[in-house]
């Protein structure tokens, strides 16, 4: 049932996207910039939260969870430290997608020329 | 004569009004298909993940997603990832696979401009956008909780 639900709002997630695109002018960096801030926003009241419980990965995949992740880490620290735990926890849950991004980038950019 | 115009105008407007409506729809289908197959693989992997390294739901999650942004960076590397994404779009733009083909297409592009001024700084040049906005704003909605809701 998980697979289901995990199919429903990634493609959900993602047809939204794909409307906004072909419906305004935005292009896919202004909706991927929006996406973010709407998780980040989502993840405020744990309404984020709640999805994933639900959804499993499939609320994961979607660009709104790197949001959700950087709000999510923040507050975590934050409510040790105080304040200052917001800039301090902002990267520890996507320190590993951002970090992995990067090296891969790095070594596939240095081995692979680009094809036209 | 005028009414020709005003014809040829009308007729364009019904055609232009009907035609891009089904492709519009169309996209929006692939989108939701691919979108979902994505979510759905991913579940599936952190299942077996889960399985195999014999780890907690949080670090298989954390696994899946570094697996989605390998083979994204790889796939978009070896040159087809771009067609897919062509034909997809918000279903390959959205998950996080759009994010790593951002960064390594504009990795890519600047590769002969040298290593600090080509694949140095445009790297994140599409991609920086979703971390400055990602994280002024949770920066933003956290300090807003923490101040309504003491944390």
């Amino acid at each position: 049932m998980i697979y289901i639900y995990s199919f429903l709002f990634a493609g959900f997630v993602s047809m939204v996207g794909q409307i906004i695109l072909d419906n305004t002018k935005l292009s896919a960096g202004h909706i991927t910039s929006i996406f973010v801030v709407v998780g980040a926003f989502l993840d405020t009241f744990s309404i984020y939260d709640m999805i994933i419980t639900h959804v499993g990965a499939g609320a994961l995949v979607p660009i709104t969870s790197f949001g959700h992740s950087l709000i999510h880490g923040a507050l975590a620290k934050a409510s040790d430290m105080g304040i200052m735990g917001l800039l301090m926890g902002m990267f520890d849950l996507t320190a590993s997608g951002i970090t992995a991004a990067i090296v891969f980038t790095f070594i596939f950019t240095l081995i692979f020329n680009p094809k036209n | 004569m005028g009414d020709e115009i005003m014809e040829k105008g009308k007729y364009e407007k019904i055609v232009a009004k009907h035609k891009p409506t089904e492709t519009r729809a169309q996209n929006a289908f692939i989108a939701f298909v691919t979108g979902g197959l994505i979510g759905a693989g991913a579940q599936l992997l952190t299942e077996l993940y889960m399985g195999w390294f014999d780890i907690p739901k949080a670090d298989a999650s954390t696994f899946m997603l570094v697996t989605l942004i390998f083979f994204a960076c790889l796939f978009t590397a070896m040159g087809f990832f771009d067609k897919w994404v062509t034909f997809c779009k918000c279903g390959l733009i959205i998950p996080i696979t759009g994010f790593a083909h951002s960064m390594m297409s504009s990795g890519l592009e600047y590769k002969k401009e040298g290593p600090i001024f080509g694949i140095g700084s445009n790297v994140f040049k599409l991609a920086g956008s979703v971390i400055l906005y990602g994280i002024v704003s949770a920066w933003f909605f956290g300090l807003l909780r923490l101040i309504i809701m003491g944390g």
